[in-house]
């Protein structure tokens, strides 16, 4: 019994072996359809999906940074040019030593610690087989030393890109501005898909305010990479539209001879088209190579122009707020006369003072002794002060603030370039609001010669005189003569404007203030008679003097006598020819002086430049 | 086909060259047909690098020889000596949990100062002989302490590789046991009995596992946790099966692999190459030749003349089985990550010759058949 018990019963036992196997197989046969359903899941249900996802890893996206568009004057002359720029670039994973490789290197090419520190960072940061820069802007001497000492150099390239440049150096800077490199923040501030291949961007002038333009739009590279990075090939190239190239209203010649006409001297001067508004010349003294700023300037010399007494980096043009002084005579006698306060005839006694009724306080004329009796023609061209004392106290703060609007004094002229100051015109209701304090009657009297809380750009005086060119348009001053399409011959103009249309009611007021304006320059008696002698044009001016020092009650005014930083402001308005005025000019030196005397050449030799050497 | 499957009817007549160089015809064409495919994907997966193409024919060379010497081997030797081959396994594995080489954190190797040798690779086929060696002179089902007998043959084993640890050989040799007793007839009671056990033993696996393990275990719930880490292999490879649609992007144009995306290209995650370039129709290109090979092996058990022969002709089909559902579950995304790789196709690895060898064991049970009279 218990032998049998143990004997193995074979028919039974490969029954139930197949039984068993043939389930095994079935239950292989219920993966294996899992397993195939989960493949045409993946490969036909969402194949669209793993697609995209595919194409996603595998095409990159690399933009093309366009070209920036050029800056011309109106003449055509390069202001702003895009001039290839040499790189040195190495690639890890082709050079051997690279200690050894770098220590070659500086035998040729300086290298900043700068440079090494960056290149550095970038290298432990990118992968190894991607470029990383090690210098920019190479000499031309540089850049062919390489290229002899090239073959001791795997993987050490040099790769050509462009950089800005402006061909005139110093010249006109204020109103070009310059590019710099993107920071963080106006990186915030851009659109960032566009400027995704852009290194730099307009900071100050034409560059900043006309940056839209310059820049154009980005282009797109799409490429295959790896999964490292590294660039299989190009699929498709989409190329970058450049930025439009612009024409300025400057002319360069007469900026040059403008910037030239200052000598040592601070100071501001800005030459307008009366009949279009359009800058000719745009001038702040002293001036700048903007060119070190481009690719970052050193902080040592950046110190230098921050710190220069002078200072260059001012934008005195448009930000240098000064007091008109007597310039301002004509537009209150304008004033004067088409409010009927007063009229071609009336006169006034001028004593050398003039004093308020019930007050002892005098307020004196420039010329101690007196002018005599003066009528509005000898009040502007001898600048006598009393009269316009006077004159100011007929009409009222509320009055001269209301007239000088209209030729753009305290308010922003909207020139297209960027960092404009409004200057200061003052009234009652200014004063309460910002000092907290009552209008008083003597700064009434001190308004009516361009003094006390009165300010204004030189651009501001250059449009108010261009009304007066003009007879009445206000002319909004522009910067821009035509853009141009990249590749394209045809220039786009830009359009004048007329901001404002000053409304007098007697047109013989205009010929009044005129005429009196001519009288400066080429009358015996005129202010400004040293550059009327044997001007071949007739000019319309008027010199003026702002101060800076309060003198004492009877102190009297040496220039000699005071430190320069102390001295006036010498000031001068003119257009010119009379007739059929071409140019509006405002000149400002800083402690220059007499008005007369060193404001007024200068501003002839702008309107020289412009009328009689202008070539045909 | 169903005569190259078919082995009823056989007379002496039809016992040609087969029987004589003991070598089984529809095994040895279909492993040859999906080497020849696993070279062409594998060239393509290497980067066109012809020289691990010429590696991997060298190695498939040696695997080809293997199974052809074993197959000369007559399962009654076979038999004899599975008791001595076990335990040798055991003291080599005993010896590399002692001084054996570490390789990737793992201590696996053994070094004989001539050649590393992988002591869990020979328990892959040392546990199944043995389990059929034990199960060959009983009564079949097995009674419980046959039962628990077996138990110890399969766990003492796979509980040493775990150890070293080698979590894919472990589940391998735990399955070619498991599959020995199911095929000897295991109650289902009993199956229902230790997958209730596995299930509360669960968190005590946890509990021993390595940080490793555990990571692969929480990536595989949910891939997208770690997109950069270990579950970057996973979405990489989906994308690659996903893109590959129904009919590929055509051999060596497999971006996804061509360009770096997908990691471990040529080894575990040969399949997504394949995927990705060959398609749907290439997936069932592949598993025609996977499927047609364990039927045929299961058909060999079944036609085997004894229990020894029969139980593990059975066990090692089915672990190949194992081998393709494991690694394809895993690059599909529907299996942890378990270092397998996809047999015949993946590069490199010894495993491939004890694989060859197991091939080489069915052959010499299907071609030293007695004739049985009818």
């Amino acid at each position: 019994m218990l032998h049998q018990l143990t004997l193995k019963d074979h028919l039974h036992e490969y029954h139930l072996f197949s039984n068993r196997a043939i389930t095994l197989l079935v239950l292989c046969g219920l993966l294996l359809l899992a397993l195939l359903s989960r493949l045409l899941y993946l490969q036909v249900v969402e194949h669209e999906h793993f697609t995209t996802l595919s194409e996603d890893n595998r095409v990159k996206l690399q933009p093309i940074a366009p070209n920036r568009g050029l800056i011309y004057d109106r003449n055509g002359i390069l202001l702003a040019d895009n001039l290839p720029s040499y790189r040195l670039e190495i690639t890890a994973e082709q050079v051997d030593d690279m200690p050894s490789t770098l220590m070659e290197l500086e035998e040729i090419i300086h290298i900043r610690e700068t440079d090494r520190d960056r290149f550095d960072k970038l290298l432990a940061r990118k992968p190894r087989f991607e470029a990383v820069p090690l210098r920019f802007h190479l000499s031309d001497e540089e850049v062919a030393r390489f290229a002899v000492n090239r073959h001791r150099f795997s993987g050490v390239e040099i790769k050509a890109g462009l950089a800005r440049h402006y061909p005139q150096g110093k010249l006109a800077v204020h109103a070009i501005g310059y590019v710099g490199r993107i920071d963080e923040r106006s990186l915030k501030k851009l659109d960032s898909s566009n400027y995704s291949g852009t290194t730099h961007i307009g900071k100050t002038g034409v560059e900043k305010t006309y940056e839209k333009v310059l820049h154009g739009s980005v282009g797109v590279r799409q490429v295959e990479t790896t999964a490292q990075g590294r660039v299989v090939r190009t699929l498709k190239r989409t190329p970058p539209v450049p930025g439009q190239n612009l024409y300025l209203t400057l002319d360069s010649r007469l900026q040059a001879a403008a910037e030239a006409a200052f000598g040592d001297h601070s100071g501001a001067a800005v030459a307008l088209d009366p009949k279009t508004g359009d800058v000719l010349a745009l001038v702040s003294m002293p001036t700048y190579d903007p060119n070190p700023f481009v690719n970052g300037i050193d902080y040592d010399d950046y110190a230098k122009l921050r710190d220069d007494r002078r200072q260059p980096l001012f934008n005195r043009a448009l930000r240098g707020q000064y007091p008109p002084g007597s310039t301002i005579k004509p537009f209150i006698g304008l004033a004067g006369l088409e409010e009927g306060v007063t009229s071609v005839s009336s006169t006034t006694y001028c004593p050398g003072y003039y004093m308020l009724p019930g007050s002892s306080r005098k307020y004196r004329d420039w010329k101690h002794a007196g002018h005599g009796t003066v009528d509005l023609k000898k009040a502007i061209t001898q600048s006598c002060d009393v009269y316009f004392y006077d004159l100011a106290r007929s009409l009222g703060i509320a009055r001269i603030h209301d007239y000088l609007q209209h030729f753009g004094f305290g308010k922003r002229t909207g020139i297209d370039i960027v960092g404009e100051l409004p200057g200061l015109l003052p009234s009652p209701a200014w004063k309460r609001q910002h000092r907290g304090q009552p209008w008083f009657p003597g700064e009434t009297i001190i308004t009516g010669i361009g003094q006390g809380f009165f300010l204004s750009t030189p651009l501001q005086l250059a449009a108010a005189t261009s009304v007066l060119a003009n007879r009445g348009y206000w002319m909004r001053p522009n910067i821009i003569h035509a853009e141009q399409e990249s590749g394209q011959d045809a220039l786009l103009p830009h359009r004048a404007q007329i901001a404002e249309t000053l409304s007098i009611n007697n047109p013989q007021n205009w010929d009044m203030v005129i005429h009196a304006m001519v009288d400066v320059v080429h009358s015996a008696h005129g202010t400004a008679r040293r550059i009327g002698k044997d001007s071949p044009y007739r000019i319309a001016g008027k010199t003026g003097t702002a101060q800076v020092y309060g003198l004492k009650k009877e102190e009297k005014y040496n220039a000699r006598e005071i430190p320069e930083e102390l001295r006036d402001h010498a000031l001068f308005i003119a257009f010119a020819p009379v007739d059929d005025p071409k140019i509006a000019v405002a000149v400002i030196v800083e402690h220059g002086g007499g008005g007369g005397s060193v404001a007024a050449p200068i501003a002839r030799k702008i309107m020289d430049s412009y009328l009689v050497d202008k070539p045909v | 086909m169903s005569r190259l499957l078919s082995t009823d009817h056989e007379d002496a007549s039809q016992r040609g060259w087969q029987y004589r160089l003991h070598i089984d015809a529809p095994l040895l064409f279909s492993l040859v047909g999906l080497s020849a495919f696993g070279l062409i994907v594998l060239y393509s997966a290497g980067g066109e690098n012809i020289e691990l193409v010429e590696r991997q024919l060298l190695r498939l060379g040696i695997a080809f020889g293997t199974m052809i010497a074993v197959a000369q081997v007559s399962p009654g030797v076979l038999q004899r000596l599975t008791p001595w081959v076990f335990v040798l396994g055991i003291l080599l594995l005993l010896a590399v949990l002692i001084g054996g080489a570490t390789s990737g954190g793992a201590q696996r190797w053994l070094d004989l100062y001539f050649v590393r040798f992988q002591p869990s690779e020979m328990m892959k086929l040392a546990v199944p002989m043995m389990v059929a060696w034990y199960l060959a002179d009983v009564r079949l089902p097995p009674n419980r302490f046959q039962l628990l007998a077996s138990g110890i043959m399969i766990a003492v084993p796979m509980l040493m590789i775990a150890k070293q640890p080698d979590l894919g050989t472990a589940l391998l040799i735990a399955s070619a046991g498991f599959f020995v007793l199911f095929l000897a007839g295991l109650h289902w009671r009993i199956m229902i009995f230790l997958g209730v056990m596995a299930g509360a033993a669960a968190p005590l696996i946890w509990h021993y596992m390595h940080d490793y393990q555990r990571q692969r275990v929480l990536t595989f719930l949910d891939p997208e946790t770690d997109p950069l880490g270990t579950g970057y292999h996973i979405i990489q490879s989906k994308i690659a099966i996903g893109s590959g649609g129904l009919y590929g992007k055509g051999w060596l144009n497999g971006t996804q692999s061509q360009l770096d995306f997908l990691p471990e290209r040529s080894t575990d995650f040969i399949f997504a190459v394949l995927a990705e370039e060959f398609g749907f129709i290439g997936i069932t290109v592949l598993f025609t030749f996977y499927i047609f090979i364990v039927v045929r092996g299961i058909l060999i058990a079944i036609q085997a003349q004894d229990t020894y022969t029969r139980l593990l002709a059975g066990s090692l089909s089915m672990t190949f089985f194992v081998y393709v559902i494991v690694n394809t579950g895993m690059v599909t995304g529907i299996l942890p990550v378990v270092g397998l790789p996809l047999p015949m196709i993946s590069y490199g690895g010894t495993s491939i010759v004890t694989l060859m060898a197991g091939f080489g064991i069915l052959m010499s049970i299907q071609t030293h058949r007695k004739l049985l009279p009818t």
